[in-house]
């Protein structure tokens, strides 16, 4: 659950060619949720301008195009990486992984994946523009550790600001989408 | 109820957890092109020339526009329209956006941008409120009162100097309260368009719609019917939304232009300099208290720095002395106040605007006051709380309040009575109180029309749609919209669709602002959703043949005992017989009792109260705070959503223990081998410190439901009052703990420090303002407070020189 297919080494691989007005194009290859996309950009692109100009992924957001925040932060083979760090370059061949692709992850339809629905339900998302961040470095943290502390919680969560909540509901939604991962997953 | 007060999830709670929330940054429209602004790198300088013949030519520049293309001024409040979408001829901070490019892509917008060639003439740079004192020229505006001192404001209601002088004891302590800001996770953005029929669209991150559009047909200089303004939903406000902004006018002139969709999002560096945020505020309070703990009057001063601009300026330096009677009984009441321009980025409202300053001297003097007259703070409050349905000297009418409660509620869950001065060294705990308007009691323009409208529209489907121009900033004002007609309907309100923030197809809402939203806009769906209620009710009492009022609307039907339609089926007989089934609600608020000249700011349909406990450890060798836990008790009125309710209590504190001992919006001057420009210190969200989940405390909330008349199903507001007594009990605490008082936010290690220095030196352990300079208060307006047989009125001339 939540591991998509990754490309072996070397199947995919960047082609870099100069355009007529100085600016240089890339084409790779990489999977986006769980889709093997092909795309041609800009070079000098990151992997969150890749994803919300030219994949119209908008979902992932940014704050501060600096590695500040944790706004931006989406899942590349599966651990929490800042997507506005991250040259768009890099990513070809590897899984990529944002908030839209989060309840197909967990193969519910329509539905959400439980950590979305605790976040929800329990408050989590106020005006919900640090959510596809914090939820996905959650959903890379219930990976490793199904039932973590709720010191673990804050320290995983520690690179997301969250202006609105003061962090206590999102602790708790991440809580309460952990014990419902469990349940669903022994159901 | 069967929707009031339960705990639901939110009506948009799909949209933000899967990402469909669609943000300004995230409209994408064909054939879009791309803008950046060129900003003012001098604090202060005179434009000689721009060039921009070389950025016109550069390949993918559309257009760039400078100050020449913008005749028109614009500002939020009617009397202060002084800035200039692009700047014309004099900046005034860094950041003042002096031309725009718009290209085919940001990238190429930004190259362009540095072919622009401005000369300038700098300026002395006004850094200071002392030096806006001591230095009318060079002078900022034309317009401001006396030199570089934008604004005086001066009131006597009844004689407090006299008062004071004749009290038992008389404290007089200064404060200072540094500026600091909202720092949302969105910068703003913006997409202008124009639509196939030739008119305007703008779509930005704004908490108020409306006053956009007002400021684009001034701007623009065509009819507002020709402008639509949508609000999309904002990634946090915090009242830095709440202003009309340079790039939402520059962009709506280029799409008009170019005919073509035109979008700017602001980088971090962009907002921080934009700023509107909490104006840093000097105060000085002179208070008399009689042997048995009651105030006798008091005499406030404060000293505003206003930054560049006016912004809400006017209205923010009223509210630094608004609301110090809405708590506490206070017989007599001074209050002078003096905001000044300075050259740094404009200051405004901030979560609990121009009230949190004064309310953080006010509560931690309180603590003086009964530590100095042997008496607990909790008991020392309540015994000398405002009552409920009276008039403060101000006349403000206060409603219900909840304060008793809220005082007893955290005194008994923090353990006050058993730990208070009693946890050893090092660990304290602090107490302090505060109260905010829910919604300002009159528009910032005059007019005599209602400041929340909404509109319902029921269909033979069953489906019911609200209208309201109030703006999403994640507070919930879609849940509370949706919460109101379900209740009345007797629908889900997961069933209603919500459409908001709209100028082109919404009633007007003034906006996100002044925590105006459930009381104003609620106030008017109940009107609009209990309309049709009656007519539903009509058509379904023919039906099941029973009286209207014996009907009951709940879970989706409309039934009298065992009788029972689904609630489409009664729409389709009320549209049946009716015709198309709409209705409209609006809200005024009541007319305030005040009628003097500056009344217009403090009055409110109701008041929220709340207290605080917050519990400190200070290292004595480092002055590192740690905060443990912080208890709140919250009068709410009504809970509508206890999650969202919760969840705002819980904002509010962690923004204020953000702002307690870390936040700080300073500027640093270049060296002068540089230009001596006053620069922010640090524009940037790592620099800027705020609170991660790592040093928030555990938060006890608990909401206080003490329904006020004036309010929807009783609710007040929740958005800004926890905020304000969260400041003022960390530096009680401090005191707790380890004796000194830090009398000026942030409260930060080295002031600690310093402190406990010069305690260690036998010296007074204090570190604060020392100093409040001169400042040219005109003489006051004096105006008799209720029970010296005042009418609301300033005296006149000569009943004032008798009083006086």
């Amino acid at each position: 659950m939540g591991a998509f297919a990754t490309p072996r080494a070397g199947e995919y691989s960047a082609r870099i060619s100069l355009g007529s007005q100085q600016m240089s194009r890339a084409e790779i290859s990489l999977s986006v949720n769980g889709e093997t996309v092909e795309v041609s950009f800009a070079s000098y692109k990151t992997l969150l301008e890749l994803l919300r100009e030219d994949l119209a992924l908008t979902g992932t957001k940014h704050g501060c195009e600096l590695g500040e925040c944790g706004a931006c932060a989406v899942l590349i083979d599966g651990e929490p990486q800042l997507s506005c760090l991250v040259l768009a370059l890099e990513c070809a061949g590897r899984s990529v992984e944002t908030v839209e692709g989060m309840a197909e992850s967990w193969k519910s339809g329509a539905g959400l994946h439980p950590l979305q629905a605790a976040f929800a339900d329990l408050g989590a998302a106020q005006c919900g523009y640090c959510t596809p961040g914090i939820l996905l470095t959650a959903k890379a943290l219930l990976a490793h550790e199904p039932q973590p502390s709720r010191e673990r919680i804050q320290e995983a969560i520690s690179g997301n600001l969250c202006r609105c909540t003061g962090y206590q509901q999102i602790v708790e939604a991440i809580e309460e989408g952990a014990r419902r991962m469990a349940d669903e997953s022994h159901r | 109820m069967k929707v009031i007060g339960k705990a639901r999830r939110r009506v948009d709670g799909r949209a933000k957890v899967t990402g469909l929330t669609r943000f300004a940054d995230d409209v994408v429209l064909p054939r879009m092109l791309h803008m950046k602004m060129l900003r003012s790198p001098h604090s202060h300088a005179l434009i000689e020339s721009v060039d921009v013949s070389r950025a016109a030519a550069y390949a993918g520049v559309h257009l760039v526009l400078t100050g020449q293309d913008f005749p028109a001024s614009f500002g939020i409040l009617p009397i202060t329209q002084d800035e200039y979408p692009l700047v014309p001829e004099h900046v005034r901070y860094i950041g003042d956006p002096v031309a725009a490019v718009v290209a085919r892509d940001e990238q190429t917008a930004g190259e362009a941008l540095e072919l622009i060639e401005v000369r300038y003439q700098a300026l002395d740079t006004i850094s200071s409120p002392e030096e806006a004192l001591a230095k009318p020229e060079p002078r900022l505006h034309a317009y401001s009162e006396l030199g570089n001192i934008h604004r005086l404001q001066a009131f006597q209601f009844g004689d407090a100097d006299a008062a004071i002088a004749e009290s038992d004891y008389v404290f007089e302590d200064l404060f200072f309260y540094e500026g600091n800001t909202h720092l949302p996770i969105e910068q703003h953005a913006c997409v202008a368009a124009l639509d196939g029929d030739g008119k305007l669209t703008l779509w930005s991150s704004t908490q108020v719609p409306h006053y956009v559009h007002r400021a684009l047909a001034r701007v623009l200089q065509m009819p507002a019917s020709q402008i639509r303004v949508i609000a999309t939903p904002n990634g946090g406000g915090f009242g830095g939304k709440c202003d009309v902004c340079n790039h939402e006018m520059v962009a709506g002139k280029a799409a008009m232009m170019l005919g073509r969709p035109v979008k700017i999002c602001l980088t971090r560096e962009e907002v921080f300099y934009m700023h509107r945020g909490r104006h840093p505020v000097l105060m000085k309070f002179r208070t008399g208290v009689s042997k048995d703990g009651k105030l006798t009057g008091m005499h406030l001063q404060t000293l505003v720095d206003g930054g560049a601009y006016g912004s809400y300026g006017v209205a923010s330096t009223f509210y630094t002395g608004a609301l110090q009677t809405v708590t506490y009984e206070l017989p007599r009441y001074q209050f002078e106040a003096a905001r000044v321009f300075t050259n740094k980025p404009p200051c405004g409202p901030k979560r609990g605007h121009g009230t949190p300053q004064p309310r953080f001297g006010q509560e931690i003097q309180l603590d003086k006051i009964a530590e100095r007259l042997g008496k607990d703070p909790a008991e020392l409050r309540l015994g000398m709380l405002v009552k409920p349905n009276s008039l403060t000297a101000n006349w403000l009418k206060i409603g219900s309040i909840g304060l008793e409660q809220c005082i007893r509620t955290v005194v008994e869950r923090s353990g006050w009575k058993q730990r208070f001065r009693k946890m050893g060294p090092g660990r304290g705990l602090g107490l302090a109180c505060g109260s905010y308007l829910c919604g300002a009691g009159l528009p910032i323009y005059w007019n005599k029309m209602p400041q929340s409208g909404v509109q319902l529209l029921l269909d033979r489907s069953g489906q019911v749609t609200v209208f309201c121009g109030a703006t999403e900033i994640g507070q919930g004002s879609d849940d509370v919209l949706a919460a109101i007609v379900a209740e009345v309907l007797g629908v889900d309100p997961q069933e209603v669709r919500c459409i908001t923030g709209d100028t082109g197809i919404t009633p007007v809402d003034l906006g996100s602002y002044s925590s105006r939203v459930t009381v104003m806009m609620g106030n008017a769906a109940i009107q609009a959703a209990e309309k049709l209620k009656a007519m539903l009710a009509e058509a379904a009492a023919e039906e099941l043949e029973v009286v209207p009022d014996r009907l009951q609307f709940a879970n989706g039907h409309v039934s009298f005992e065992a009788r029972s339609l689904t609630f489409a089926e009664a729409v389709v007989l009320a549209e049946a017989k009716f015709g198309t089934l709409g209705a409209v609600g609006s809200y005024s608020p009541p007319r305030a009792p005040g009628r003097y000249k500056g009344a217009g700011v403090g009055p409110s349909p109701a008041y929220s109260y709340s207290a605080c406990v917050v519990e400190a450890e200070v290292d004595p060798a480092t002055g590192w705070i740690r905060i443990p836990k912080i208890w709140i008790a919250h009068d709410i009125g009504r809970t509508i959503n206890p999650v969202l309710a919760r969840g705002q209590v819980e904002g509010s504190v962690y923004m204020g223990l953000s702002e307690a001992l870390m936040e700080e919006q300073v500027f640093r001057r270049l060296p002068a081998k540089l230009s001596r420009a006053l620069v922010h210190k640090f524009p940037s969200l790592l620099e800027y410190k705020s609170i991660t989940s790592l040093d928030m405390p555990e938060v006890d909330t608990v909401l206080i439901e003490e329904p006020d008349p004036n309010c929807p199903f009783g609710a007040k507001e929740v958005g800004q009052g926890p905020l304000l007594p969260v400041m003022p009990a960390v530096a009680n605490a401090i005191y707790d703990a380890v004796g000194v008082r830090i009398d000026e936010l942030p409260i930060t290690p080295d002031k600690v420090m310093r402190a406990l220095e010069l305690k260690a030196a036998g010296k007074p352990a204090r570190v604060g303002p020392e100093h409040f300079p001169a400042v040219p208060y005109p003489a006051p307006l004096v105006v008799p407070p209720p029970w010296e047989g005042g009418d609301g009125k300033e005296a006149k001339r000569d009943d004032a020189a008798a009083v006086v």
